[in-house]
């Protein structure tokens, strides 16, 4: 907040050594007192005037209710306290900027919210260790949280994720290769396509899939056709993220490269490529963070069974979000925890994943870590010995 | 001495640069096309399955498909028109409660925020785009419902003798409000307004620095100034977050499966319990059907494809007119 203090206008008359005083100092930055005074005032006649609303003269109930009046009333009297001291545009300046706040504010409530209550409802279920070891093959919903887990599920989750990367990977980085290296005449069309693949409703590409494979070609219901469903959504997502990690690479390397008189494929492997590598392993977490979660694709064509089944080509498999789906209909208290349990591991997963893609993703294209630094100095330092030693 | 010097230079002759690829480029051009043109036959796959396996259906119902509100596949006849009402209204709840907070956070990350703060909540936003959606559903269910169930009681008791369209059956018990096309809009719109936030945030941070100055240099306050640089240059990437957020609450499945009650028929009260969409209808029928009733589900299914398709097709190119495409010179 800036403060600029408007010169005194009182002292116009006086004589000239009086108007020189030393002037005050400008604040520039930090908060403005006057904003805090006037918002908590607002904040605190606000509560005042809602609890007498609410406790004293009108018999109305509800902890919703109350916080909404509240902020109606903080937003009233806010702007109220502020035309005290400023005009029309400062006060619709303040009030906008409570708003926005308070949008901002919602939106992280909401997140933590969501990660707080998950995790308080899960707790129950992750406290037991077979849940970790265990599957729920021959025990019913109704069982105790000391038996059945979500091993069967770890397992499917972990091979349909590994199968759709090893598919949708390769496929997507050198789309991501065409659209920024290559560049051919389709490579308008291509982005579009691409763009308007990662709309797709993830029912779709279930759909899809299973009328594809299933119907079409006669094959059962399988944790490879669940895979191929989830490449649908993992495609775009490495795609997009890869073309734009590509565009950042420096024109100067490549220019570079190609006057030294290489190919156009040994300038993408050997220069674009490796500055990229960052970004392109930022790409594949982002891609395989997304299609974790994904529970509608996997729920046609995954098939239902409760048993580990670690052959993805044969027979149904389970995997975590549909776990916790199948888990959630059933209205029992131990199958709601064990659907929170699993919605936990799967949110620690996809936590887990986004931090690696920051940490990776926050470097600079180009840049080369200590480490890889120590290692290209004891190289050279080998090198140089070995010349000098010849 | 002058004449043999101007013998020796050669006559200009304009020098034509051709490029030949060796063997190696031609191959690695050649593998990268394929890997394009085979997302495209994707794309292309998709359609044409659900078109073929959709096409009993279509075939015996006819343009009655598109207008026929009951879902009967025993007897021969059924439509999506209910389930494509309800789809609309949950997108458009959606985007009635993800537009107004989705804006105001992308504001405040890109304008208010501290800049300590600025990194850490772009990160969050992403963060919450990749919350499984499962994890949505089971808070939207266990938590958001309770919730909101009072606020749909209070709305409708207070307001609806005015606003029919908030009326509902039995004003007075709270199970008339459960499972309602209001509840599953607002846990739809807190899926999407990530979606929502990230898009506009972009495009806010891209309004140029030298606009901004001038504005505070001519004495704008900050919201003069957003309302007078960052949303002008900014107002097609609004538009176009918007549609997006739309297409993806078209699609969304298990937040509203968890949700509603099935329900069919043209429902103007969106806090009466019951309603249905077409995702969730496809996850809730898919295993009991066989024959025709499963093709009017690929039916369905191709619908909601082709409907998603045009809307993201237009946002895509709205937005993509408000992005630069440069690549970064040093």
């Amino acid at each position: 907040m800036t403060t600029l203090l408007a010169p005194d206008t009182s002292t116009a008359g006086r004589e000239p050594q009086d108007v020189r005083r030393t002037p005050r100092r400008v604040r520039i930055g930090g908060a403005d007192p006057e904003l805090v005074t006037h918002l908590v005032s607002a904040a605190a006649g606000a509560l005042g005037l809602t609890w007498l609303v609410f406790e004293r003269l009108v018999p109305m109930t509800g902890v919703i209710g109350f916080w909404l009046c509240w902020y109606a009333a903080f937003l009233a009297l806010f702007a109220c306290i502020s035309a005290t001291t400023l005009d029309r545009v400062g006060v619709t300046d303040r009030l906008v900027g409570a708003l926005v706040t308070t949008a901002g504010i919602i939106m992280v409530a909401c997140l933590a919210g969501i990660v707080v209550f998950t995790f308080v409802r899960g707790r129950e279920a992750l406290s037991h260790l077979n849940f970790y070891t265990q599957t729920t093959a021959y025990i019913g919903p109704e069982a105790p949280l000391n038996q059945g887990g979500i091993v069967a599920a770890m397992v499917g989750t972990l091979e349909q994720v590994a199968i759709s990367v090893v598919l949708s990977v390769p496929l997507a980085i050198a789309t991501a290769v065409y659209l920024s290296e290559v560049r051919g005449r389709l490579a308008r069309l291509v982005r579009t396509v691409v763009e308007a693949m990662s709309a797709v409703p993830t029912i779709v590409a279930g759909l899809f899939i299973y009328s594809m494979l299933i119907l079409k070609f006669g094959q059962e219901r399988s944790g490879f056709a669940a895979s191929l469903a989830l490449c649908i959504s993992m495609i775009p997502v490495v795609c997009t993220t890869a073309e734009v990690v590509l565009r950042l690479v420096p024109n100067g390397l490549r220019e570079a490269s190609l006057a030294l008189g290489t190919t156009q494929w040994q300038t993408v492997r050997r220069v674009v490529l490796p500055t990229a590598r960052p970004g392109l392993v930022t790409a594949v977490l982002l891609g395989v963070a997304r299609v974790i979660g994904e529970t509608s694709p996997v729920l046609l064509v995954a098939g239902s069974t409760n048993e580990l089944n670690a052959d993805p080509m044969h027979g149904p498999m389970l995997s975590l979000p549909l776990f916790a789906f199948t888990q959630m209909k059933m209205p029992l208290d131990t199958a709601i925890a064990r659907a929170f349990g699993s919605c936990v591991v799967l949110l620690v997963v996809v936590v887990v994943l986004f931090g690696l893609a920051r940490i990776l993703g926050g470097r600079p294209p180009g840049h080369t870590s200590p480490r890889k630094q120590r290692r290209l100095a004891a190289a050279r330092a080998r090198r140089t010995e070995r010349e000098s030693s010849r | 001495m002058t004449n043999t010097l101007t013998e020796a230079r050669p006559p200009a002759v304009r020098r034509t640069l051709t490029y030949r690829p060796t063997a190696q480029d031609q191959s690695f051009v050649a593998a990268a096309r394929s890997a394009a043109v085979s997302t495209l036959i994707i794309m292309g796959l998709i359609g044409i399955f659900l078109l073929i396996g959709a096409w009993p259906a279509l075939h015996s119902q006819g343009f009655h498909f598109l207008t026929r509100t009951d879902w009967l596949p025993e007897t021969g006849t059924f439509g999506i028109a209910s389930l494509l009402w309800g789809t609309i209204l949950v997108g458009l709840i959606a985007l009635a409660v993800a537009v107004p907070v989705g804006f105001g956070a992308a504001l405040f990350i890109s304008e208010y925020a501290p800049r300590s703060l600025k990194r850490s909540l772009v990160s969050l936003v992403d963060l919450m785009a990749a919350v499984p959606s499962i994890v949505y559903a089971m808070w939207a269910l266990f938590f958001l419902q309770a919730h909101l169930l009072t606020i749909a009681q209070w709305l409708s008791v207070h307001f609806g003798s005015v606003l029919p369209f908030l009326r509902v059956d039995t004003p007075d018990s709270p199970s008339s409000y459960t499972s309602s096309a209001f509840i599953a809009g607002i846990a739809v719109g807190v899926v999407v307004l990530p979606t929502i936030t990230s898009i506009m945030r972009e495009v806010f941070a891209q309004a140029p620095i030298g606009e901004r100055e001038g504005a505070i240099a001519l004495g704008a306050t900050r919201w003069g100034m957003i309302r007078a640089v960052v949303i002008p240059f900014g107002r097609a990437g609004i538009v176009g977050a918007v549609m997006l957020g739309l297409g993806r609450a078209l699609g969304e499945t298990i937040v509203v499966y968890a949700i509603i009650s099935p329900a069919f028929g043209l429902t103007t009260r969106p806090l009466q319990s019951g309603t249905n969409t077409i995702a969730s209808h496809i996850a809730s029928r898919y295993s009991e059907s066989n024959g025709l009733a499963l093709s009017g589900l690929l039916g369905a299914g191709l619908v909601l494809f082709l409907f998603t398709l045009v809307i993201n097709t237009l946002a895509g190119v709205v937005v993509s007119r408000s992005r630069s495409g440069a690549a970064t010179e040093i």
